[in-house]
């Protein structure tokens, strides 16, 4: 039976909102009875201050957000649910045309390797430790987001430390390109259409994604308030089919060209269309000339995009204790994985037979080529995931891999 | 009951709204109140007056920004905590509506920065009443002005008085159940383009 409810949504202009907005503007809400409203706002502060309000039931999130709120470590802090992801991958880190000149010098180019461009931008800080300069300065768009933590973990993993070697601060999306022509700023990481924004201007140059340091790696999720999601379950199972079937239209690239003259538009990106497409295709225009082919550079739907993995909350929650965003705790970290609610993703997406993992977990970056698994009748066709180091996360492993990272 | 007066710093890109705040605290007593419009640098503006409480208008994109030097800059010292009670939703609600947020310092007690919540809440609802007056203001100024070239234009092509060319735009509103400045927008436009033939 189509549960019929009113639902607001909260969302960013980027373009990993995508699945929501395809989910009104194609249909799929109205298919499951439900009436959806969008609304755009302008910092995740105000998200998560509406959801607290009651004005937005449901969000765009980046998913270390629901997290960080739950682990009481936001300022205003209520309780979220994460019940499915928005895709995997989808951002790039993106250095300013000088720094990339100094990079080129010590080898980095011409493609996006996170190995090479990051031992570049290595012998680049240590040089300036050296002779006394100031530290370059980094821009993400949220201390809790995929941004800052796959940022962190490619400099660390490139012998850089992000504490101390460099400065790392927070930079709205819209501007990060002007940061960077006015120098204000080194390089960034952010979700596309902004590297290709920067690029387009000739304000930077991508070194590398986030789909080369973490192959299809988790980056936004829904994030519910909590108490909607125990009041109103029939109302969100039917949101997450509808953000489910939407997800698939997303995937199909049949369907690109059209998606992305939707989210050109005023009312969601309001940026040319021709922004919007290397997202899509993976094919980007890296700058100065150099083009560049990353696979899997942002997965809507394929490769259990949709499911609220576990271990992804684990991972975030690994680095949140890492970067001592958070103490350590058996308890906190079962909160942080509990944060993501793949109970609710089954249930809402068995009428409609999704196909489904086995398990709520997974080891990840262990996968070194595509894998089916799952129990469902249709198949569930897991990574390659690997990380760009060769490392791999065992969530029943989470203090091992804690203490390794000291 | 003697308190240190608080340290209040206001950010909003809007200089008219920011001073009608900064007039409304200097009202209410406040002495040692600090105004930034642009963001940029406002660490460092945080840093050297350790504010108690800081105001902040909701359609600022920086929020993100001013929120990450709370969580994770070592050079804010004190934890800031969002408005004065995580249970006091309502005045939250209030201040969403309006379109302001505050932070305080953690500790501090909520008889001290409600007054001046309320206060920027009223002065926010206010401003906005202001600039919706003002903007009605505007269409309606526009409004009697296309009326008046439409009435123009009937008076000369029709031969006939302005109350006549003013009943005729009126009926014609009637009839198609449309305001009368549309019906007058329509007539100059149409107007305009027969000129240019």
């Amino acid at each position: 039976m189509a549960a019929t409810a009113d639902v607001t949504l909260g969302f960013m202009p980027l373009f990993d909102s995508a699945v929501l907005v395809a989910a009104i503007e194609k249909g799929f809400v109205g298919d499951e009875g439900l009436s959806v409203h969008l609304v755009r706002e302008t910092s995740w502060a105000n998200i998560r201050d509406r959801i607290a309000v009651g004005h937005f039931q449901a969000a765009h999130m980046l998913a270390p957000m629901p997290i960080a709120s739950n682990l009481g470590l936001t300022p205003l802090s209520l309780e979220l649910v994460a019940p499915l992801a928005l895709g995997l991958g989808g951002n790039a880190v993106t250095v300013s045309q000088d720094l990339w000149r100094r990079m080129t010098a010590e080898n980095a180019g011409p493609g996006t390797d996170p190995s090479a461009n990051g031992a570049a931008l290595r012998r680049i800080v240590e040089r300036r430790r050296a002779s006394g300069e100031p530290p370059l300065r980094f821009a993400v768009v949220h201390p809790f987001s995929g941004h800052n933590y796959e940022l962190r973990y490619w400099l660390a993993g490139c012998g850089i430390d992000p504490e101390k070697h460099v400065e790392i601060v927070v930079v709205p999306p819209p501007l990060m390109a002007d940061a960077l022509s006015t120098g204000a700023i080194d390089g960034f990481c952010v979700g596309e259409p902004w590297n290709s924004v920067a690029v387009a201007s000739h304000a930077g140059r991508i070194a590398t994604t986030k789909a080369s340091i973490w192959r299809l790696s988790p980056e936004k999720v829904l994030g519910v308030s909590a108490r909607f999601a125990s009041e109103n379950r029939p109302a969100l199972d039917a949101l997450l089919r509808a953000l489910y079937r939407s997800s698939m239209w997303c995937g199909e690239s049949a369907n690109h060209e059209e998606l992305a003259a939707l989210m050109s538009t005023p009312a969601y990106l309001d940026l040319p269309r021709e922004r919007l497409m290397p997202i899509l295709t993976g094919r980007l225009t890296l700058g100065g000339g150099a083009t560049g082919y990353i696979p899997e550079f942002f997965v809507p739907h394929a490769k259990g995009a949709t499911f609220p993995w576990q271990s992804h909350a684990l991972w975030f929650y690994s680095q949140m204790v890492r970067w001592g965003h958070t103490p350590h705790s058996a308890a906190l970290a079962e909160r942080a994985r509990d944060t993501y609610r793949p109970d609710i993703y089954r249930q809402a997406l068995r009428p409609i037979a999704a196909p489904m993992p086995g398990a709520n977990m997974k080891v990840e970056g262990a996968l070194t080529v595509a894998a089916p698994v799952g129990a469902s009748e249709k198949g569930l066709v897991l990574g390659p995931d690997g990380f760009f180091d060769g490392r791999i996360f065992d969530p029943d492993r989470l203090d091992d891999y804690v203490a390794s990272q000291r | 009951m003697i308190h240190r007066d608080l340290t209040i710093l206001v950010i909003d890109e809007n200089a008219i709204r920011a001073s009608i705040i900064e007039a409304g605290l200097r009202d209410a007593g406040h002495s040692r109140v600090s105004v930034v419009h642009d963001v940029h640098g406002v660490g460092r503006v945080i840093e050297r007056l350790q504010p108690d409480v800081i105001v902040i208008d909701l359609e600022n994109p920086n929020r993100d920004l001013l929120e990450s030097m709370f969580q994770l800059s070592r050079s804010v010292k004190r934890p800031i905590a969002m408005f004065v009670d995580r249970s006091d939703s309502r005045m939250i609600e209030a201040a969403i509506d309006a379109g302001v947020s505050a932070y305080v310092v953690d500790g501090l007690r909520q008889e001290r920065v409600k007054p001046i919540l309320d206060m920027a809440i009223s002065r926010f609802n206010a401003f906005s009443r202001m600039e919706r007056e003002l903007a009605d203001a505007r269409s309606e100024l526009a409004d009697r002005k296309v009326i008046d070239r439409a009435k123009g234009i009937l008076m000369k092509s029709r031969g006939i008085g302005e109350q006549e060319a003013y009943k005729l735009l009126r009926t014609t509103a009637m009839n198609q159940n449309r305001k009368i400045a549309e019906i007058a927008q329509s007539l100059v436009l149409a107007a305009g383009l027969l000129e240019d033939l």
